[in-house]
């Protein structure tokens, strides 16, 4: 980190008198990664409601979901969020997919069509956010070009990201993988589902976007 | 001789382009059946507009979008970046083709294995 950042971090507390807003924070990653499970658990947690309804089959989350003011607190720290929770991304939306998992035609093709807006929707809100928490799913190859678009772009706008490696309840789950491909980044490794070191996550979020 | 085109666009003619150009010529290739490997790949900007159009011309049964893979972006941090706490990213190679053709099937930060249907 450079000499000048560094000497940044000491005014910490000098940007947080003059902090415009309360962070809005984006969760991202590919569909079935677990973004509106971890969103679910967020909301749960700190407000008592629930953010959407989550499913096996992919793109679930067509729009994106916006939860204002949540205050999460760790360690004594305390941080008031905007939190989004984004349609998964994706490159290529096949209706086929959708018919896999028993839809028929016509509304397979809906879901589709619904997939593709969602897609559009979480990339034009990568431009209005402070930070991303990245949820990758700790069973996949992490190398996919979600992941790689999401990490690009947090890193040329500058901003802070959160990897959220989600799933450490199945056993071939490999956090590690995702550290040694992304080792720049913090991650925390989750269940979202299952809540499994959640308060650990808690406390990088209010170390990171506070 | 029948099979897929394959082009390979160097970085000095994607440096001549301008981001609406390269991403119009992605797709226009890409939806007549090519593949493409670009020397330097896309900025973060760039492939957000590339997904975004995808999206927009995706056609139920006949085109479901695009498989793009890259290597991960390289930081280029020298002295004075690093003293003034600024570091530059360089895209690296990328390979772009249509979803129903080009399938991945491993990456990792130097490697990119994939399969091409006819």
């Amino acid at each position: 980190m450079g000499i000048i950042k560094n000497m940044g971090l000491k005014f910490k507390w000098l940007r947080r008198l003059f902090k415009k807003k309360r962070a809005r924070i984006g969760i991202y990653g590919p569909p079935n990664a677990g973004k509106t499970t971890l969103a679910n658990r967020i909301i749960r947690d700190w407000t008592g409601d629930a953010m959407g309804s989550v499913s096996q089959i992919p793109h679930e989350t067509r729009r994106a979901r916006r939860r204002e003011g949540v205050t999460i607190e760790s360690n004594g720290s305390s941080v008031t969020l905007d939190i989004i929770d984004t349609p998964g991304l994706a490159t290529r939306i096949d209706f086929h997919d959708f018919m896999a998992f028993g839809m028929n035609e016509e509304e397979s093709k809906r879901r589709a069509k619904e997939a593709t807006e969602g897609v559009i929707e979480a990339v034009k809100w990568l431009d209005d956010l402070d930070g991303v928490i990245l949820v990758m799913d700790a069973t996949e190859d992490p190398y996919t070009q979600v992941n790689v678009t999401v990490i690009g772009n947090m890193e040329a706008r500058k901003l802070p990201l959160l990897i959220a490696a989600n799933k450490i309840d199945l056993p071939t789950s490999s956090p590690a993988r995702i550290h040694s491909a992304f080792p720049q980044h913090p991650l925390v490794p989750i269940s979202a589902l299952e809540g499994q070191n959640i308060d650990h996550l808690y406390k990088e979020i209010a170390q990171h976007f506070g | 001789m029948k099979g897929i085109q394959l082009d390979l666009i160097s970085e000095d003619k994607l440096d001549g382009m301008t981001p609406m150009e390269k991403v119009r010529l992605i797709l226009d290739e890409v939806r007549m059946g090519k593949i493409l490997v670009l020397e330097k790949g896309l900025t973060p900007t760039e492939q957000n507009k590339l997904i975004e159009l995808t999206m927009t011309e995706i056609a139920q049964d006949d085109f479901s979008g695009i498989e793009i893979e890259s290597y991960p972006v390289k930081h280029n941090d020298t002295f004075f970046s690093k003293l003034l706490g600024k570091s530059t990213l360089k895209t690296r190679l990328t390979v772009i083709g249509p979803a129903a053709q080009l399938k991945t099937i491993r990456k990792d930060r130097d490697l990119i294995s994939a399969m091409v249907s006819p």
